[in-house]
């Protein structure tokens, strides 16, 4: 009930009841009187009606105005009140005004004194916030120097293997190796591209299990490259300041970092060999002339003394002596280089049998006992290569010789371990069984570019095969270096390793958008895109006209990523017609040597992998592409959008919806236009650009843009 | 009258060689062990050639040289340095600095001897 209403049920309240009252007068005064007393009464009444009336409206008027008063002194001011305290929720700068009683009035002041202290405090979170921010932005910024100008390779990835940040570095050891351009890193694309999944896996598991901070493996790129990667894990936010307290920090990854370094050039330069050749040869100078010295006048002089003779003996055999021992000291320093070319880890030799077994039961559906396992054998070894080596040997001994029953035993042998993989009943010729040593190393489609013979030198071990026709059975045997017991390691130092790193990882990158919707229901904003062009040879790809070039760049996270993009230029193989030459200004000449559209295509779609397709006139780009499927056997069939069918969505009213015209409507500047990646860019901002207007016409998710684009008139156009 | 030579070496083990036989040559030959003794022995001998290794203790042969070409009474004073290093920019930089003769460890006695010669017995 309003106020007002209240008023106005109060007067009528009132009013009712004086009249009741003065009924209630009349009857108590009438009742009980004779027939002449009430003819006396009534005379006497219709004589002061008039007057009583007036008083009975005088009455009923005073009431109104007391109640009147009464209401704007005490109802009105708290309502006004109320109505300023939901105002100040909006605006918190206003106050209340001060009115009414002096009880309200003083209730109005703590309200006020409230909402001042409430105000302040906004005020100072917002400058503590700002402050943060302010100093997050900093750090970001001496973090953003710090990796483009590192001479490693830095890639961080979420948990999933998205990368969600890579340094120039990595782009050039990549690009390089790929000979593909950025095909396989990019933001937001797979790490796995790069490394085998299980790599990174492998180091992960380690670090969890042994609580070092990194680990570091060995990885073969595509084109032979060798890079030397290390994993660091990134703690969950608040899980670093934990990590000694010695619950599991195997949980609580939010990603981690890979640094990457090329091992290639000190592999084929041998440049650690040269210099170790070079000292030799410059310290044994000296020595050498002494001894030649020594030497000739010896034999230039047989006549000098007795005495002469004895001291240039000496000096023959000092040097000698010193000659020797250099050249033993070279080629033990000579053998340290050749061992850390590979990052050979100390890891318990029971742990890398475990880790073999669950392989081995992993891809080959193998069971494997553990025969005999000596719990104290430590390996200096590259474990994952090991594992590589050995689940090779189990698949093949399955595959080509149906044997089952495989076993596996660590023993030591002074300075060296025996790791055996043994199986009965079948014995194969030595000659084929050690030919496989040789092979690339194979299992379940996996294939590394490595031999086992590779494996066996990297670790510094040795690996035959062996019969044993007592007990009728036959192993592979690893002989590896033993590393020396591993107790004496403190284990603060590890703890140490795990706090001490410093803290550029507040940033929100972590954040997983992997919401296991289905593609239509996931949001454009959260969507990676490819926006591409492509430069024809005409408008007929029916009739014989052919891609010349493609550009494309991607959007991820809202963002324009042009220096992720893709352009080739594309031989037809068949002519160019002059008219087109005008449009695009491609000659013959430059399309001469440049690869034809069956080797592009492959790249190109390995390119777009995982993300939404853009285009203008989509349709038109898309035939061209389809035209190709039954010769190359790529299918595009990530889902596409089309900014010329948005447009039209977006705005029904116009009439042209040409690249130009949108571009002009949503203020992108056009530059470069008629290059496939120059079209592709204008695109790609016309693109972002209409993100927000479609969310505002309720266009919001991949599905609702696409049901969009079919009801557009212009959709029915078919080329 | 017999011409002096000054050897500059650390190494007592080519040493030896070397006075043996520049002695059978018969030259007189001072011995220094490292630069600051081959500087003060020069000083004071006035040999007619120094034979100076490069890698030497206190001032090494380089810095020797130049101190010595530097000094005007020096200026008929052969100079020959010996190195283990051999290096061509080593080489240059030693001529460049003055030297008459570089030779390189191990060297050939009698070339030695033959180098000497040509240096010192010319007159």
């Amino acid at each position: 009930m309003s106020s007002r209403a209240k008023l106005v049920v109060a007067v009528a309240i009132a009013s009712t009841f004086m009249l009741a009252v003065l009924a209630a007068a009349g009857f108590v005064a009438g009742s009980g009187l004779e027939g002449q007393e009430q003819a006396v009464l009534a005379a006497v009444l219709e004589r002061r009606l008039g007057a009583v009336l007036m008083i009975v409206f005088v009455a009923c008027v005073f009431l109104f105005l007391m109640l009147r008063a009464a209401y704007e002194f005490l109802v009105l001011p708290p309502a006004r009140a109320a109505e300023e305290a939901k105002a100040m929720l909006e605006e918190p700068a206003t106050r209340l005004t001060a009115q009414g009683t002096t009880e309200l009035q003083d209730l109005i002041a703590g309200v006020n004194r409230l909402a001042a202290r409430h105000e302040a405090r906004d005020v100072e979170i917002e400058a503590r916030i700002r402050a943060a921010n302010a100093a997050a932005e900093a750090d970001r910024n001496r973090f953003a120097v710090l990796m483009s100008e590192l001479a490693q390779g830095v890639i961080v990835c979420n948990m999933d293997g998205r990368v969600l940040l890579y340094n120039r570095r990595a782009r050039a050891l990549f690009a390089d190796a790929s000979g593909q351009g950025m095909a396989v890193l990019g933001l937001g694309r797979s790490i796995y591209g790069i490394f085998d999944r299980h790599l990174i896996a492998y180091a992960l598991e380690n670090i969890t299990g042994r609580r070092t901070a990194h680990r570091h493996f060995v990885a073969a790129t595509g084109a032979g490259r060798l890079l030397r990667v290390l994993v660091a894990p990134i703690p969950e936010a608040g899980e670093a300041a934990e990590s000694g307290t010695g619950t599991d920090t195997g949980r609580g990854f939010s990603g981690y970092m890979t640094m990457i370094e090329d091992m290639t050039e000190t592999f084929d330069s041998e440049s650690t060999r040269d210099q170790l050749l070079q000292d030799l040869t410059e310290s044994s100078r000296g020595p050498v002339g002494n001894l030649r010295a020594a030497a000739e006048t010896l034999y230039d002089y047989a006549d000098m003394s007795a005495e002469d003779h004895q001291r240039f003996l000496a000096v023959v055999r000092d040097e000698a002596e010193g000659i020797a021992g250099r050249g033993e000291a070279a080629a033990r320093k000579y053998a340290a280089v050749l061992k850390s070319r590979w990052p050979l880890e100390e890891m318990l030799g029971s742990d890398l049998l475990t880790a073999a077994r669950r392989r081995i039961a992993d891809r080959c559906a193998l069971e494997v006992s553990l025969e005999e396992v000596d719990a104290d054998v430590w390996l200096k070894v590259d474990g994952f290569s090991l594992l590589q080596a050995m689940t090779y040997f189990a698949a093949r001994l399955h595959s080509e010789y149906r044997i089952r029953d495989l076993r596996l035993r660590l023993t030591r042998d002074g300075a060296m371990a025996h790791m055996d993989l043994i199986w009965s009943g079948v014995f194969m010729s030595t000659e084929t069984v050690m030919q496989w040593e040789l092979d690339p190393m194979t299992v379940a489609g996996e294939s590394s570019p490595l031999t086992v013979r590779d494996v066996v030198e990297r670790n510094g071990g040795e690996v035959w095969f062996q019969r044993d026709h007592a007990s009728y059975r036959a192993f592979f045997r690893f002989l590896l270096p033993a590393a020396s017991s591993q107790q004496n390691s403190p284990p603060g130092a590890v703890t140490a390793a795990m706090d001490s790193r410093p803290e550029f990882y507040d940033f929100d990158l972590f954040k997983d958008d992997e919401l296991g919707l289905a593609q239509d229901d996931r949001l454009l904003a959260q969507l990676d895109y490819t926006v591409f062009d492509t430069e024809t040879t005409g408008l007929e790809p029916s009739e014989g006209d052919e891609i010349i070039q493609i550009g494309a760049v991607r959007i991820v996270n809202r963002r324009l990523l042009r220096h992720e993009a893709y352009e080739q230029l594309i031989d037809p193989q068949r002519s160019l017609p002059p008219q087109s030459v005008k449009i695009h200004g491609i000659t013959a000449d430059m399309l001469a040597g440049q690869p034809p559209i069956g080797q592009v295509l492959p790249i190109f779609r390995a390119f777009v992998a995982d993300t939404v397709l853009v285009a203008h006139n989509a349709a038109f780009d898309m035939r061209f592409l389809e035209l190709k499927e039954a010769a190359t056997g790529i299918r595009f069939d990530r889902p596409v959008l089309d900014t010329f069918l948005l447009s039209a969505a977006l705005f029904p009213n116009q009439e042209t919806h040409r690249l130009e015209a949108i571009a002009e409507r949503l203020g992108v500047s056009v530059m470069g236009r008629h290059t496939a990646v120059g079209d592709a860019i204008v695109t790609a901002e016309v693109f972002l650009k209409m993100m927000p207007l479609l969310a505002e016409k309720g266009i919001r998710t991949l599905g609702e843009a696409r049901a969009a684009s079919e009801k557009t008139y212009h959709a029915r156009i078919k080329y | 009258m017999a011409k002096t030579i000054l050897i500059a070496d650390d190494e007592p083990n080519i040493v030896i060689s070397l006075e043996f036989l520049l002695k059978r040559e018969g030259y007189e030959v001072v011995v220094a062990h490292d630069g600051m003794q081959a500087l003060e022995r020069i000083r004071e001998r006035r040999p007619d050639l120094a034979i100076l290794d490069v890698m030497m203790p206190h001032r090494n042969g380089l810095e020797v040289c130049q101190d010595l070409r530097q000094d005007p009474q020096f200026k008929d004073l052969r100079i020959m340095m010996l190195t283990a290093k051999g290096r061509d920019t080593e080489v240059s930089k030693g001529l460049a600095l003055g030297a008459d003769v570089y030779m390189t460890k191990p060297f050939a006695t009698r070339e030695l001897i033959a180098k000497v010669k040509a240096l010192i017995d010319k007159e």
